[in-house]
């Protein structure tokens, strides 16, 4: 019975691709077999690894009751690297795409209060936050500013949600007026916030006079991480038997350990429960898990190795 | 164990096997090896008449449905009383008994506290408490073997020592946890003796365990005082922390102590595994693990379904609660070689011991380390372990528990 055991390296399908505004494409990412896919939270975001090494990270902006569906909006970035012209360009229904994650550093706290504020593409994080806000029966109210309607992404999808829903297109009715929103104090109230930068400073700022755990923001533009995408076998020394395995790009660490008869105790496959941790003596961790946190990502001298690879020809592991 | 075929025509004209058996029957708890093998042959989805529910014995549809919160959720309740048409006995756990958007803060806050990092954390201090307490045990024998309970002396003892001070509560007290939880599986099943026999205490226990969930009961540095420092950080609410601490309590102990106690009885009675364990100490883990699943000391959990739910050709109606056996899945043929075997050589991972999924046992590395530390304590002072005496099994709806294994054990020199 493969079922349990065998893991599945996240190869995903682009089962629908279709334009949501200007500039704005969503697209709709299956198992090629119809599999369920890891479970996230909303603010979770998944890593798109493109060609030519590039790995983007995206929002999960779709329906967690789907289970067996993702969807990510990705802008056109013209000043970037190639990865959104690549998705916007290139990339076709049916096509495969490698995905790491999902994790998220953008999660939504309980409260009876929110204030959503989104600026263009950031809007992705927050529609399902909004929804689940929706689903508690919160009070909230969502401030989505962008430079015109058409470069807006899911306004019909909001337009649902009625007067919660403050569209602000800055050609017609300049930014928003942040000072309206966050001048008093309101006690309970969270604020979360995605967008560009000068959105994230001003809100900052807006929101200074405010308690600490209030605002809560992600800044989707320094998240980028250039990790090297290696798509060649690589060498995994046990250090402590002895014992070399080569890691072929079609299976994991876990399944490479098990075939030389090294078992390590795993459980979830997904990188999230955090059962294969595993101390790392050399070489880098391409880390795919869903459990370390970012600093601990550059630091860590352990990986899961039911999901994580290596950066490099090497890794030697304590076992 | 005869289980005479027929069909039940239960919804969308599906043909399910039919079993009267019990599963929380006086001797099926005693010995549910049996009642297992039937439901597992009986289908991949079963009718449970005698307490009008389904139920699923076999690994892949255990597996799936415990995967498929989305089908199959935790808010009805995962006992067998269906909090959607009754009301629940107590409040429900906020973990357990939730389901998204409502799980996600406090299972966030806790996996966060009990990742896998916290053996980093815990091991030093939990090593050295292991041995303290052998040597403890040892230190009262003359000659070179011993003898005592290894269920009071060890499986409980450790747990009772180790985690509440890692949750930060006082010494005193300590005595109400077990009760308290023992209560609590047994409530997951029908209101029958075993409910009875505890329901006297039960407000008085729950109350004890309540005011030591509070801000001002918990030590400064402990897993209960983080819960309320998340709770500061807005991450759960202040009605939330002393949920997310009693959960801790509801859940970190007895199961613990009956993991541990299968680990030991398993040794016990398995002299080879328990030499090999002796010279490849890094087997520890695996040991545990492999207890784990061989025994199940959780062994059922119920879902309700949340519309008529397909499972390999029948049908869940919707509402309806279903049974899903973590024991009968750790032991199916269909996924395991030799199932019945505890054998260090096996890979168990994959069991369904600590559930899988959303709601997967969030202490499942706490337990790890608890097992790690004590065998390993165990493994450098003891040469042989034997059963000295007759066991006794310790009766629950949930658990798969132990009263009583005495063992003897020879010291190494």
């Amino acid at each position: 019975m493969s079922m349990a055991v065998s893991s599945r390296t996240l190869k995903l399908r682009v089962s629908a691709k279709k334009s949501v505004a200007d500039g704005v494409v969503v697209l709709d990412l299956e198992h090629p077999d119809g599999a369920r896919l890891p479970d996230w939270t909303p603010g979770a975001h998944i890593d798109l690894m493109l060609p030519g090494g590039l790995i983007r990270q995206y929002s999960l902006c779709g329906d967690r009751w789907d289970a067996c569906r993702y969807r990510v909006a990705v802008l056109r970035e013209p000043e970037g690297r190639g990865g959104s012209a690549y998705v916007h360009d290139r990339l076709q229904v049916g096509d495969g795409v490698g995905v790491g994650g999902p994790r998220n550093n953008f999660p939504l706290v309980p409260s009876e209060r929110y204030l959503f504020l989104a600026g263009g593409i950031g809007i992705t994080p927050l529609l399902p936050m909004i929804h689940q806000a929706q689903l508690t029966g919160a009070d909230w109210n969502l401030v989505y500013g962008g430079r015109s309607r058409g470069s807006m992404a899911f306004l019909d999808e909001l337009a649902g949600y009625g007067p919660r829903v403050h569209v602000v297109p800055e050609d017609t009715r300049g930014r928003p007026d942040l000072q309206a929103w966050l001048g008093d104090v309101r006690d309970g109230v969270r604020v979360y916030c995605c967008g560009p930068a000068g959105l994230l400073d001003a809100v900052e700022a807006a929101c200074a006079h405010w308690p600490t755990p209030t605002l809560r923001t992600e800044r989707f533009a320094a998240a980028q991480q250039e990790l090297p995408v290696r798509d060649a076998p690589f060498e995994v020394v046990l250090a402590n038997s002895g014992t070399n395995v080569t890691v072929t790009p079609g299976t994991t660490v876990l399944e490479a350990l098990r075939r030389v008869g090294v078992d390590v105790l795993s459980s979830c496959m997904e990188g999230v429960c955090g059962t294969c941790e595993t101390t790392v003596l050399d070489g880098r961790v391409d880390h795919r898990d869903a459990l370390l946190s970012h600093d601990e990502r550059v630091t860590a001298d352990r990986m899961f190795p039911c999901v994580s690879r290596a950066c490099g020809d090497r890794l030697v592991l304590d076992l | 164990m005869t289980d005479a075929p027929a069909t039940a025509l239960r919804s969308a004209g599906t043909r399910l096997p039919v079993s009267a058996l019990d599963p929380f029957d006086r001797d099926v708890l005693e010995d549910p090896l049996p009642l297992q093998a039937a439901l597992r042959d009986a289908g991949p989805l079963v009718y449970l008449s005698t307490h009008d529910v389904y139920a699923m014995a076999r690994y892949e549809q255990v597996y799936a449905a415990l995967r498929d919160w989305q089908s199959f959720e935790s808010g009805g309740g995962v006992g067998l009383s269906n909090f959607r048409t009754g009301k629940p006995w107590r409040s429900p756990s906020i973990l357990l008994e939730a389901d998204p958007p409502y799980h996600d803060a406090p299972r966030r806050v806790l996996a966060g506290l009990l990742g896998p990092h916290t053996q980093r954390r815990l091991r030093d201090k939990w090593r050295a408490a292991a041995a303290d307490l052998v040597d403890e045990l040892l230190a009262g024998h003359t000659g070179n073997s011993a003898e005592f309970d290894a269920v009071a002396s060890l499986a409980e003892a450790f747990p009772l020592r180790a985690f509440p001070d890692a949750v930060g509560i006082p010494d005193s007290g300590r005595e109400n946890l077990l009760p308290f939880s023992d209560f609590l599986f047994n409530a997951f099943g029908p209101r029958n003796d075993l409910v009875a026999l505890g329901a006297p205490r039960a407000r008085e226990l729950s109350a004890w365990v309540n005011s030591h969930c509070q801000r001002e009961a918990l030590t400064e540095d402990g897993f209960g005082a983080q819960i309320w420092a998340a709770a500061d950080r807005g991450e759960l609410t202040p009605e939330q922390a002393p949920l997310v601490v009693r959960s801790l309590f509801a859940a970190g102990v007895d199961t613990t102590v009956h993991g541990l106690a299968a680990l030991l009885h398993a040794l016990a009675t398995h002299p080879a595994q328990w030499q090999r364990l002796r010279a490849e100490p890094r087997l520890v883990r695996v040991a545990f693990d492999e207890a784990v699943r061989w025994a199940s000391p959780v062994q059922t959990f119920f879902r309700t379904a949340t519309g008529d739910i397909r499972v390999a050709g029948g049908v869940v109606p919707a509402g309806a609660k279903v049974l899903l056996l973590l024991g009968a899945a750790n032991r199916d043929p269909r996924r395991w070689d030799a199932p019945d075997a505890f054998d260090l050589s096996r890979d168990p991972s994959g069991h369904l011991g600590f559930g899988f999924g959303l709601h997967q046992c969030v202490g499942q590395h706490i337990a790890r380390l608890e097992a790690e530390c004590l065998l390993t304590a165990l493994a450098e002072r003891v040469e042989t372990i034997e059963l000295a005496g007759p066991t006794r099994r310790r009766p629950n709806n949930t658990l798969r528990a132990w009263d009583s294994v005495p063992i003897r054990v020879r010291l190494a020199r």
